[in-house]
């Protein structure tokens, strides 16, 4: 065998075409197309927008779709560079991972939902008069639902990187870049994979959010799907609200197929375990690029790129040791640093606490903690409730593997559906029967997040080692022992994981779901959420920014009183491994 | 010996200690007064069980840490950082999953940002040399350990490095691919077909030591440091049932189970098995201890076992004979030395007696000799509610030991009392009690 042909790694492209290439040559140019019409106005001013008023016809659905697809894709594309600048900083200095990590925790704990108001104001003055500040601000409220969990994510694994393969890379004198792009991002992968698809369920969401917003007297209503679905909601169109529907599914089925398929079955190779035991996950999308030469064009041009940086990093005279952990300079430093970062916070809250004391009476903080009160109260009787239906039906589909294969993808689609989507249905119905909206309005809450516990339980389920399952039946373990001793204890850490996401989640819905409009009809429960989505549509900062920090508070002690030690007992008693 | 060793040693390594932070702000003693000289076309092995600061050594060679005593020449200049010309062998191979064969071999390479052709040589070099021809698209995940360990060689190979470390490269192999790869490795080394100059061999296993190494340095333990110094002179290619071979191998049993010697001074005497409530204590389970223990009773041993002999019968390495032998003496249900392991007179009891007699002269010889068995029964004795929290004996211990240590001690004291019944432990509340769940 010719030396010359042992290797594909850097191979000239022999043949010209293959038939995966006309494929492939067809969705690139789709994107591209896709790209293009769906950035066109962005720079054409405000004016435009009121021009050209949204149409409730189904043919401008295509058009709506393509500009918050692209929406999503650039918050998307934010999010990833966030992911890897916040978290390399926070992983790579000690001084820094002081402040970001703790920073990181709290911003994934904020309502995001009720800041809307506030950045769209800031984005528009920032490009005044102009579509692009609106856009800038849509933009914004989806990439803060998407980037905290990825950027978790990613510094978790920055900091369990494999002792041997760090030093594998230290003694054959990687270059930090190389380290970071050989080393760390491969690592990081799978992880940070299963969180872009997690963020981009979440996105939805705000999609409906951030399109059409209204604060005070501002009204913008950006052309795409979300702006479709509020448009056909004040007009009592349930057509509309059906096409709004499959419009979204048709999209997410497509990024779905084209982008995390493919994704996930090539980050397979970045696992670390290196069993070949377990069918690897395929993707036909991922066939199509591997086997087109265009596609493999591309990475070649990549991996050149990559080559290319890596040389181009200046090179270590000789490498050095890591510096021990404390020198007196050290110190000082990490002295100075901590002074600085308490100053800083100091200030803020100093101002933020100005802000929110002056002219907040007592009984206004009294109606804050009670309505505070109320919502958790819903939050965590929904989260039990849905606990009581998902846990049974996810072990059921967990262990049959069949089942489990169809039921993931679906289960990740419904968590992608806005509560929005159900208004028509919610308002109806309580006018029609004369509800109680305290009662009736606080499943939509869940709506979105309740598939969080599913997928969880159902991951939970089809982790249990078979021998396990098989030693219950041969000691005729059955019925409620079987739940109590088997079934609930094995998938404990992975329905706590599932619970703490579907909670976090459903604080932040409260803001959309507590209130809910069909037309002229509006039905409102008492809580939090409605507070600040009044406040928000009053244009009310004050009552805003304290409705929000309410929230915070209240969000922030949950999770390290309750959802926390949970976790961690969840994972000491019952992680089998 | 002879010549080689008079010209410029390829590595001097003099005095070298390397310690660590306790918690309480003083230092623990890894690695302690370890010189030694690696001279061009030598072997020299780092032999010793886990523990004893041979892989410490490596990683202080490697420039993957650094000293806190001692120099570190490599060709006469300081080793501060990774040297250009030194490579290493992971026990775990430590390749990267998401490169292939030829991407792994190849990343040393792109690292020293050579021409592409060159790179591309050396590369499919290497793979030849090392016996991995047609496997240079293949992800590691494809490959088993055997092919996987040769990724690593010639991965390390590849950068033409002048000292090659090995830290227990076929330790996590199995005995067949292991017994091939070394043998291709000396078949190699001897026909001088690599580009390495000398090799430091880290293992735990002492015919593979006596296999392969030109010296080997015999390490203990607590702190880590060499116990003695071994020429063999055998010559390549060796026979392990040649009667010097199997000598050799008597001789480093004796070694390595001669009695620890009286306590330096200055040193805590605690460092040494037995004598205090500061030993470490190995994670080996009562189960081991009386199969070892009925091993040597029953024939043909008949109460006084050969070392290497019962290492071959029960297929044990060292690194897991020596730790349950270390138990039954320091239990005394037998002696060890020269090599020999005999049962004392509590030991034949033991195996003699019937289940619940058996738990009770464990208990016997747990609160008798082991002192921080009786201390954690005297706390729990001492106090009206007979409940005491693990955290307590923790903090006790890591004034002694590292976090690690403490944690595995304890879990030894945990399990031991609970078979002797000499006290319970709740896991759920990590408490020491003194009920019985019955």
């Amino acid at each position: 065998m010719q030396r010359a042909d042992r290797t594909q790694t850097f191979g000239f492209i022999r043949e010209f075409a293959t038939r995966w290439d006309t494929l492939a040559l067809i969705v690139v140019l789709a994107v591209i197309t896709f790209m293009a019409a769906a950035s066109r106005g962005l720079l054409a001013p405000l004016s435009q927008l009121d021009a050209t008023p949204l149409s409730l016809a189904p043919s401008h659905l295509p058009e709506y779709a393509a500009r918050t697809t692209l929406r999503m894709f650039t918050a998307m594309v934010l999010s990833f560079v966030f992911t890897l600048s916040y978290a390399t900083w926070a992983a790579k200095s000690p001084r820094a991972g002081r402040v970001l990590v703790p920073l990181l925790d709290i911003l994934q704990s904020v309502p995001i939902l009720g800041f809307i108001s506030i950045t769209v104001v800031f984005f528009m003055a920032l490009v005044p008069g102009r579509v692009l500040g609106a856009e800038f601000a849509a933009i914004f409220a989806i990439f803060t639902s998407q980037a905290w969990n990825m950027a978790f994510s990613f510094y978790q694994s920055l900091r369990t990187v494999p002792t041997e393969l760090a030093e594998a890379a230290a003694s054959f004198h990687l270059t930090p870049w190389m380290r970071f792009w050989q080393l760390e991002v491969p690592f990081a992968l799978p992880a940070l994979t299963w969180n872009m698809m997690m963020s981009m369920s979440g996105g939805w969401f705000f999609v409906v959010a951030s399109e059409s917003i209204s604060v005070g007297d501002t009204h913008v209503a950006l052309p795409g799907i979300g702006s479709y679905i509020a448009l056909a909601i004040a007009d009592r169109n349930l057509t509309a609200i059906g096409w709004a529907i499959l419009t979204m599914a048709l999209v997410i089925l497509v990024y779905d197929q084209l982008l995390f398929r493919p994704l996930i079955s090539w980050v397979d190779r970045f696992r670390l375990e290196q069993e070949s035991g377990a069918e690897p996950p395929s993707s036909w999308a991922l066939t199509m690029f591997r086997r087109s030469l265009l596609i493999k064009g591309m990475k070649v041009i990549f991996y050149a790129a990559l080559r290319w940086t890596s040389r181009a990093w200046p090179e270590r005279g000789e490498p050095r040791l890591p510096k021990p952990a404390r020198t007196r300079r050290g110190w000082i430093r990490d002295t100075l640093w901590l002074a600085l970062a308490f100053a800083l916070g100091g200030l803020i809250a100093q101002k933020l606490g100005h802000a929110l004391w002056s002219g907040t009476t007592l009984a206004e903080v009294r109606e804050l903690a009670l309505l505070g009160l109320l919502t958790m109260l819903r939050v965590l009787v929904l989260i039990a409730l849905a606990s009581l239906l998902w846990v049974p039906v996810g072990v059921w589909i967990g262990l049959r593997p069949r089942v489990a294969q169809w039921a993931q993808p679906i289960a990740q689609f419904l968590a992608a559906f806005p509560a929005n989507l159900l208004f028509p249905l919610v308002v109806l119905g309580i006018v029609a029967f004369s509800l109680n909206p305290n009662l009736w309005l606080s499943p939509l809450m869940i709506l979105g997040t309740q598939w969080y516990i599913l997928f969880n339980v159902i991951a939970g389920a089809s982790a249990m080692p078979a021998e396990l399952r098989r030693a219950a039946q041969n000691l005729h373990v059955g019925g409620w022992l079987w739940w109590r001793r088997v079934a609930l204890p094995g998938i404990m850490p992975y329905y706590v994981t599932g619970a703490i996401t579907a909670s976090g989640g459903s604080w932040n819905a409260a803001i959309v779901a507590e209130v809910a409009r069909w037309g002229g009809t509006e039905v409102r429960a008492q809580g939090l959420g409605a507070y600040i989505a009044s406040a928000t549509a009053a244009g009310d900062f004050h009552r805003i920014v304290l409705g929000i920090t309410t929230m915070c508070l209240f969000v922030v002690t949950i999770n390290r009183a309750f959802w926390r030690p949970l976790y961690y007992y969840a994972e000491r008693h019952y992680r089998l491994s | 010996m002879n010549a080689i060793i008079e010209t410029t040693p390829l590595l001097q390594v003099t005095g070298i200690a390397k310690s660590f932070p306790k918690p309480d702000g003083q230092e623990l003693l890894v690695l302690d007064g370890v010189s030694l000289k690696l001279a061009t076309g030598q072997i020299v092995g780092l032999l010793g069980r886990s523990g004893s600061g041979k892989s410490t050594l490596l990683r202080l060679i490697a420039g993957l840490a650094e000293p806190s005593r001692g120099a570190l020449d490599y060709l006469g200049t300081p080793v501060a950082g990774p040297a250009a010309g030194i490579s290493m062998v992971f026990q775990s191979f430590a390749l990267f999953p998401w490169l292939t064969v030829y991407e792994n071999v190849a990343l040393g390479l792109e690292a020293q940002r050579l021409p592409r052709a060159e790179i591309r040589q050396r590369t499919l070099a290497a793979i030849d040399l090392i016996g991995l021809d047609g496997f240079e698209s293949a992800y590691p995940r494809e490959l088993s350990g055997g092919m996987r360990q040769r990724v690593g060689f010639a991965r390390a190979l590849v950068v033409h490095p002048n000292i090659l470390l090995m830290d227990e490269p076929f330790s996590a192999l199995d005995v067949l691919t292991a017994e091939t790869l070394r043998t291709d490795f000396l078949d190699l080394w001897s026909e001088g077909r690599m580009p390495i100059k000398g090799v430091i061999l880290v293992t735990h296993n002492i015919e593979e030591a006596v296999l392969m190494c030109d010296r080997i340095l015999v390490f203990g333990s607590n702190p880590g440091r060499v116990l003695s110094e071994i020429d063999v002179s055998l010559a390549q290619p060796r026979d392990r049932l040649d009667p010097q071979f199997r000598e050799l191998v008597e001789r480093i049993y004796v070694e390595m189970t001669a009695r620890a010697p009286a306590p330096a001074a200055g040193a805590r005497p605690e460092y040494f098995p037995g004598q205090g409530i500061g030993s470490i204590l190995p994670p080996v389970s009562s189960n081991e201890l009386s199969g070892l223990l009925e091993a040597v009773a029953a024939a043909p041993y008949n109460g006084t076992a050969d070392l290497p002999k019962i290492a071959t019968e029960l297929q044990m390495e060292i690194d897991e004979l020596f730790p349950v032998a270390e138990t039954l003496q320091m239990l005394r249900f037998a002696e060890l030395a020269g090599g020999d392991l005999t049962l004392t007179e509590a030991g034949i009891a033991f195996w003699n007696a019937e289940q619940d007699e058996r738990k009770r002269i464990f208990a016997r010889q747990l609160l008798a000799f082991v002192p921080l068995a009786a201390h954690v029964r005297r706390v729990l004795d001492e106090r009206t509610s007979h409940v005491a929290r693990k955290s307590r004996f923790i903090d006790e211990l890591e004034d002694f030991m590292t976090e690690e240590a403490a944690e595995q001690t304890l879990r030894a004291i945990i399990h031991w009392g609970r078979y002797a019944e000499v006290f319970a432990y709740e896991d759920e509340s990590a408490r020491f009690t003194l009920e019985n769940p019955a």
